[in-house]
């Protein structure tokens, strides 16, 4: 299984859940079937075009997938996702570590 | 200013889906988390706005009025912006270019540097907006800039800075009597640390929820040049990148002039200047990527060091549009550039100035900007808040005792007949 860290303003979809986990195999799949749990979820982190949201960060065990193979990017057993949203523009690194 | 119009601003925008939000403190879209802007009604500014009527308007950034996101009359901040521009001629000869100009922002009012500007607006719009408590995240000017104003305008002020900036920004901050935070971190954390104090505090903070209306003051600097220029746009600016955010402002506020008619033709290019120790944009712009990578930062330029720039895709956007380059310094190069624009034109800059002198210089060698092409250089802040940075590289005055005698000796003069 892979762990999810779903972010606060996200935690309203996942009835206050910090951390989920996905059987999914690549971090499209994982976005689709966290929307099938957790209907609106992928409203909020991809575009009209299913593009993932520019101020919406995806880190796999803290690499930014925009530097591995974006939404195509591989999930393996115990990998770890954050999905941290752009604040003030920024994103939140240090989020992941708490 | 009696004719001030209340119908310039729609509300707030977000940049990358388009929600419309009205003009409150909201920095974020709730749906898509891109950042807001303020939408303006640019068809009711157009048929009033003229250089006649910018001409006749006050002797600060409050001529322009008409395109800062206020809605009544300015009531902090009414001295800052209308620098000078200056024809750097010696400058100019050491680096082969016959047209360039320093924009001197180091003279700002009151704190000296360009936060003058965003903080005059800032702080005006939070006013409007019914706050009495003001705070910002800042890597040093910010902070003095806000500390200053709120002392003016009598408003309660916070203002939260990383724990190792030089000893004049800090008590450039103290002297105020704001309530001054050193957070044990880099700027990065301490911007962190402000947006989750935002989320639960009634506070302005400038540069989180205030950030739509305070960003738009550093329009003003591309406003003043064109106007200064008289009313033409240069071949190039060179811009210090810290967040992004005013290399982003000055293509946006060349662009609003244009679409406005006040500028005839545009044909700039926005350079960005970063110090090598924090390059996330221009290492960006060089790979050729629309993304970057946030960067732990090491460098002297202590204000622009932000690992994490909140406008850098928009800074990569704009440098690209433009057809402008980005480029960095070492920490070397930024006391080269402090001194040289020291001792070419007299005028003392803070490190982000040594960068951008740095950068401009790399730019004109590689034949970027070309002799004949009029080029201005943003210096953003003024070097007696960074001394620690060129303390080592000035020398020391010569002692000697106050004698004629001592003093002939010293420069190996004889007696002058007079």
């Amino acid at each position: 299984m892979v762990k999810v860290r779903i972010p606060t303003p996200l935690r309203i979809l996942t009835g206050g859940k910090s951390d989920v986990e996905t059987a999914a195999s690549t971090i499209q799949t994982m976005i689709d079937s966290l929307n099938g749990q957790f209907p609106g979820l992928k409203d909020r982190v991809c575009d009209e075009q299913g593009e993932i949201r520019r101020f919406v960060n995806i880190y796999l065990n803290e690499e930014d997938i925009r530097f591995l193979q974006g939404k195509d990017t591989p999930l393996r057993e115990g990998d770890e996702v954050s999905i941290v949203p752009a604040i003030a523009g920024g994103d939140h690194p240090d989020e992941r570590h708490r | 200013m009696s004719h001030t119009h209340t119908d310039k601003m729609k509300g707030l925008i977000c940049r990358e889906c388009g929600k419309a939000y009205p003009p409150v403190s909201l920095h974020v879209c709730e749906m898509c988390f891109g950042p807001l802007e303020v939408h303006y009604n640019y068809e009711a500014i157009k048929s009033r706005l003229t250089r006649a009527r910018i001409e006749a308007g006050p002797k600060s950034l409050w001529r322009y009025h008409d395109l800062l996101p206020i809605q009544g009359e300015p009531t902090v901040g009414l001295h800052a912006g209308l620098t000078p521009l200056i024809r750097a001629k010696n400058l100019g000869h050491e680096l082969g270019l016959d047209h360039l100009y320093i924009k001197n922002d180091t003279v700002n009012h009151p704190t000296l540097s360009f936060k003058d500007r965003v903080v005059a607006v800032a702080l005006t719009r939070a006013r409007e907006l019914g706050y009495d408590i003001v705070a910002c995240a800042s890597t040093g000017n910010l902070a003095n800039s806000v500390a200053a104003h709120a002392a003016a305008a009598k408003m309660q002020c916070y203002v939260f800075i990383p724990h190792d900036l030089e000893a004049s920004k800090v008590l450039g901050n103290l002297v105020y009597r704001p309530n001054v935070v050193e957070i044990e971190g880099n700027y990065d954390d301490v911007n962190r640390l402000c947006s989750e104090i935002a989320g639960e505090r009634k506070w302005a903070f400038v540069n989180v929820n205030i950030r739509p209306y305070y960003a738009e003051g550093s329009k003003t600097l591309a406003y003043e040049v064109v106007e200064q220029l008289g009313w033409t746009a240069p071949d190039h600016i060179v811009i210090p990148m810290a967040s992004g955010s005013l290399l982003t402002k000055i293509w946006k506020g060349l662009n609003e002039f244009h679409t406005l008619g006040l500028l005839d033709s545009l044909t700039t290019k926005v350079h960005g200047a970063q110090a090598e120790g924090c390059s996330p944009i221009a290492t960006a712009h060089k790979q050729g990527r629309d993304f970057f990578k946030p960067v732990k930062p090491h460098t002297i330029a202590k204000s622009l060091a932000i690992g994490n720039p909140a406008d850098g895709y928009y800074a990569l956007k704009a440098a690209a549009a433009s057809g402008g380059a980005m480029d960095t310094v070492t920490d070397e190069e930024i006391v080269e550039g402090i001194t040289l624009l020291a001792q070419t034109e007299g005028i003392f800059a803070e490190t982000a100035g040594g960068v951008t002198i740095g950068v401009l210089k790399k730019l004109a060698k590689q034949g970027i900007i070309k002799r004949h092409q009029t080029t201005v250089a943003l210096i953003t802040g003024n070097g007696l808040k960074t001394q620690e940075a060129v303390m080592h590289a000035v020398g020391k005055p010569t002692r000697i005792p106050p004698s004629l005698a001592a003093f002939q000796q010293l420069f190996h003069l004889g007696t002058e007949e007079r």
